[in-house]
């Protein structure tokens, strides 16, 4: 690897990325039959019937709610909606593919022309990264393999044969493995926000192929290198790391080949992942050698999508997270930290910390509040916010008193835990009856009436002579045990008030 | 012996008024089919007891007054491309030899509901891929008329059924003429309704949007019934048209006034064999004599309907049979060391040469490079030989022809060239391109004793006027002769 961080540095290149990404699409039932979808790989095959299993004589029927969720999300992504879409068949023999075809989409996808924009962490630039395409097809099934190539027989489970999967394939835009990870994390936030998969990597729900090749600046020309597609990514890290890892392969590789794409032995390549090792490895040559020969599929009718269809649709979108983000910085005042923790935790989070605003009034105080204390809380007790005892109405109750100056925040941390703490313990359901109580039992409220703290403070300054003598010799830190004695007494005064009023008594100003 | 000749209306109107019972008639035919189906091979497999137990059931219930299908103790036929439950559906292929569906086709439980009595599968050619019966794997069907000639196919086993009195009525699949060609050559009434018309759930596929099963009779008004039994939307089938099943038994006996009969200009070329020409004519002039009017018309694109078939179908078919690799189920050899050499050991094995044949043609028409060429060219010209149609079918009803160029041919006659074979299709095969209902119905024999058949055309969803058209001529030309009286 030495060697290959040498050429990195000598050479001048741009890392060129396309991903491919697949989803599945949280519907009930299969894409073209009424088996359930379920993620079950302790009982293989039983969610199976003539049609998934391809069995002669059966056939494929339309699941609408798989397609209405792809509609769903080729909105989300600003993707231009065809009208007219069919379904193709793509031929291969595999164990897992039980028809010998894969019902996809070829030449017509539901839609087409689309983008996501990314917010770049570390250079804070915001990108657009186009979309070619979206569509719809359905997945293979799984092959277990004795890996030594002899021994017990290959296994097949069709269990998952048939699951709607939705293939996004995204322009050659991306140029580091950074923005990569972040356009496959930003995908994965929007369509968890808009609902229409659960996007669980370690299930399969959502895995990618990543298309990266370099273009080398060499004598005033651009040099495409051939391109290798990294197949079956699940794992943000797997993804980063498997691009960068190919940056530096094909860096060396062009240094001791100097093979351009299209050139004799340029050609489009495949590899894996070995997150162990975490290098790539070669999978298949030629990309010509797969001839998928696809038709349209004679079992299935064209669809055609109506604009009433369209417009029930899109009212059922929800807000996106990058819209989110952007809306926090720029009416609420956030920093772009805190949008970004906020919105990134889904939009259950978000709609929690959107309520808590609207009845405190002060974003920046809630967004102070989820960001710690809830969240530390939430992962403490490894709940989510749905989970959380506190409702947004109750923290938004607790909250209005801070921005009304009724209570301390310190006063409202105490509440706050105070609520948990009861509900951990004596399981009493956080409420607003316990708010009031819990201010009351323990003096929480602001006290405001100077003639009340005047009275504490002339008591606790008769009761320290030693500490009134020393603070009126000049040592200034002597204040802090006074200021102390008096808020201990009364909770809920604001500190700064008490030490003016100590410092007037005391005669020093 | 008379319930085997008899019509399924005349059966029906026995069993209804309990003259005879559905055991009786089940029974029957089963004999028929031990005494006779030795030589004429028309079953692949025989389902006797279920069938009796079945007659058994529906006599219980007709005689405790409970009310019964629409088809109830007529004994049946299915073709064995046809999935039934819990029986043996190999489509006579060495792949699919011990293959027992899980479930029912749709045309299945339909006759179930009507309660007819399946009394076996009838043989085909491989995966319905034929016109002679003589690339069944698994037996040998000859033509019920002459044991030296074939039966035609691919739906050869059903047609011989019903010619030879094994049962009243049969249903088979017709993807280029595969039930009007057997029914033509075995003298019985064959029908293949529209595309869309039937569901094609559980009918094993072999090119998806040219197959279509029909019911095969003794006569126009039972193929009627039939297809009033198995018509109507499935929602399984997503090329299933939503529309009711057909009413077509009702209406049959009611001749049509100012018929117009088409004669396509084009269908009378070389090669055309003179008797049946002729018998094709007479039946023109039936009609004539019945106050319909013929019109000449043409079909100009009919001449590249069998290019545009052998394209379209071998390429589905190319795809439809991948899914036999001998992985999940069907034919497995035991000879291989890797994955790639069991897919081809297996379908190597378990496939015939015919079904090998067309599935290259398709694989190749499919392929990179050669797809726009072959198949893409071969959906545009498909458009226009449909177009050919609705614009004949503005100026008549029916459009009458020939089914095959001659009767049945002699078994071996063809296998060595199947080129002449595929040939032959090219009366039948336009109507599958173009969706059409068609019918064959016997008009006349040949002088050595082999039925011809009279083929009717209709515009998409016509089969009423269809039927009753076919009718109007069987009518006139007297119903179909049992073939066993004149040979068997």
């Amino acid at each position: 690897m030495a060697s290959n961080l040498k050429y990195l540095a000598i050479m001048d290149f741009t890392t060129i990325i396309g991903l491919e990404i697949h989803v599945q699409l949280q519907t009930k039932t299969k894409l073209f039959c009424g088996c359930p979808t379920t993620f079950n790989p302790d009982q293989p095959n039983i969610q199976t019937c003539p049609v998934c299993l391809g069995l002669p004589g059966a056939l494929p029927v339309m699941n609408r709610d798989a397609f209405a969720l792809s509609l769903k999300t080729a909105m989300a992504l600003n993707l231009e909606l065809a009208n007219f879409t069919k379904w193709d068949r793509k031929q291969y023999y595999y164990p897992d593919l039980p028809k010998g075809y894969q019902i996809s989409q070829y030449d017509l996808p539901f839609s087409s022309k689309g983008w996501l924009e990314i917010d770049v962490p570390s250079t804070g630039e915001t990108r657009r990264i186009r979309i070619i395409r979206a569509h719809l097809e359905e997945d293979a099934g799984k092959n277990l393999h004795d890996e030594s190539g002899r021994g017990s027989d290959s296994q097949v489970d069709l269990n998952r044969a048939g699951t709607p999967l939705l293939e996004i394939v995204s322009e050659p835009d991306l140029r580091t493995a950074e923005e990569a990870k972040t356009y496959m994390e930003e995908m994965r936030l929007l369509l968890l926000a808009i609902g229409v998969s659960d996007c669980n990597m370690q299930e399969g729900s959502m895995r990618c192929d990543a298309n990266v090749n370099l273009h080398v600046h060499e004598n005033g020309e651009t040099i495409p290198t051939p391109i290798v597609e990294v197949k079956n990514l699940n794992s943000f890290r797997f993804l980063e790391a498997a691009i960068e890892f190919e940056v530096k392969r094909q860096c060396a590789e062009w240094q001791r080949t100097h093979i351009r794409m299209g050139a004799p032995g340029g050609y489009k390549t495949t590899r894996g992942f070995d997150p162990n090792r975490g290098v790539t490895f070669e999978q298949r040559g030629k990309e010509e050698a797969a001839d998928y020969r696809y038709f349209p599929d004679p079992d299935l009718v064209p669809v055609t999508v109506t604009d009433e269809q369209l417009v029930a649709i899109r009212s059922t979108l929800v807000e996106f997270p990058a819209a989110r983000r952007r809306r926090y910085q720029q009416q609420l005042g956030l920093s772009a930290y805190d949008a970004r923790v906020i919105a990134d935790q889904g939009a259950e989070f978000a709609n929690y910390f959107d309520a808590v605003t609207s009845l405190c009034g002060d974003g920046k105080q809630a967004a102070n509040w989820l960001t710690q204390d809830v969240l530390r809380e939430m992962n403490e007790r490894r709940l989510s916010i749905s989970e959380f005892p506190i409702s947004s109405a109750l923290l938004g109750a607790l909250l209005v008193r801070v921005t009304k100056s009724e209570l301390t925040i310190k006063a409202a941390r105490e509440v706050f835990a105070t609520l948990l703490k009861e509900w951990e313990e004596q399981e009493v359901a956080p409420s607003a009856e316990r708010i009031e109580a819990i201010i009351k039992e323990r003096g929480l409220a602001t006290v405001n009436d100077t003639g009340a703290i005047e009275s504490v403070v002339m008591a606790v300054i008769g009761r320290n002579e030693k500490a009134v003598a020393d603070l009126r010799a000049g040592k200034m830190q002597a204040i802090g045990a006074i200021v102390g004695q008096v808020m201990k007494e009364l909770k809920g005064a604001d500190a700064k008030v008490v030490r003016q009023m100590i410092l007037d008594k005391v005669g020093i100003s | 012996m008379s319930l085997v000749t008899s019509t399924t209306s005349e059966l029906l109107g026995q069993l209804a008024s309990r003259s005879v019972s559905a055991v009786e008639v089940t029974q029957s035919y089963l004999d028929a089919i031990q005494r006779r189906d030795g030589q004429v091979g028309a079953l692949l497999s025989v389902t006797a007891d279920s069938a009796l137990a079945q007659a058994a059931e529906v006599d219980r219930r007709r005689a405790a007054g409970e009310a019964v299908g629409a088809l109830a103790g007529l004994p049946i036929v299915l073709k064995d491309n046809i999935c039934t439950q819990g029986i043996k559906t190999t489509c006579a292929s060495k792949m699919l030899k011990d293959f027992v569906p899980p479930y029912d086709a749709h045309v299945a439980t339909r006759l179930k509901q009507a309660d007819a009595i399946l009394l076996g599968k009838a043989n085909l050619d491989e995966f319905a891929m034929g016109s002679s019966s003589e690339n069944s794997a698994l037996g040998k069907t000859v033509n019920p008329w002459s044991f030296e000639h074939a039966a035609g196919g691919s739906s050869g086993g059903s047609a011989a059924a019903v010619s030879a009195g094994f049962a009243p009525l049969a249903l088979g699949s017709d993807t280029g003429g595969s039930i009007r060609q057997p029914a033509s050559f075995c003298g019985v009434v064959g029908l293949k309704p529209t595309y869309g018309r039937v569901s094609r759930f559980g009918l094993v596929a072999y090119a998806s949007s040219l197959d279509q099963i029909g019911p095969f009779a003794r006569d126009v008004s039972g193929a009627a019934l039939l297809l009033d039994a198995i018509s109507g939307h499935d929602r399984r089938d997503s090329t299933s048209v939503d529309a009711p099943p057909t009413l077509t038994a009702a209406t049959v006996e009611q001749p049509l006034s100012g018929l117009r009969v088409g004669i396509a200009r084009e269908h009378f070329v070389a090669g055309l064999d003179p008797e049946v020409e002729a018998a094709v004519r007479r039946a023109v002039e039936v009609y004539k004599s019945l106050g319909a009017t013929i019109v000449d018309i043409s079909l100009p694109h009919s001449k590249y309907a069998i290019a545009v078939y052998y394209l379209i179908a071998c390429s589905e078919a190319s795809s439809n049979l991948a899914r036999y690799d001998g992985v999940h189920y069907g034919h497995r050899a035991t000879e291989f060391s890797n994955l790639v050499e069991m897919y081809k050991a297996s379908r190597s094995e378990g496939f015939g040469d015919e079904v090998k044949r067309r599935i290259m043609l398709g694989a190749y028409a499919l392929s990179a490079g050669y797809y726009d060429a072959y198949y893409l060219k071969a959906l545009k010209v498909r458009r226009l030989i449909r177009q050919d149609f609705d614009a004949a079918f503005q100026n008549v009803d029916v459009i009458a022809s020939p089914v095959n160029p001659t009767p049945a041919f002699k078994l071996g006659e063809m296998t060595a060239d199947p080129l002449k074979m595929y040939l032959a299709d090219i009366y039948t095969i336009s109507a599958n391109l173009a969706g059409l209902p068609g019918i064959s119905i016997p008009a006349g024999m040949s002088a050595s004793g082999l039925p011809i058949g009279l083929q009717l055309l209709a515009a998409p969803f016509e089969e009423e006027k269809l039927l009753r058209a076919a009718r109007m001529f069987e009518r006139e030309h007297g119903p179909a002769p049992m073939s066993w009286k004149s040979g068997v």
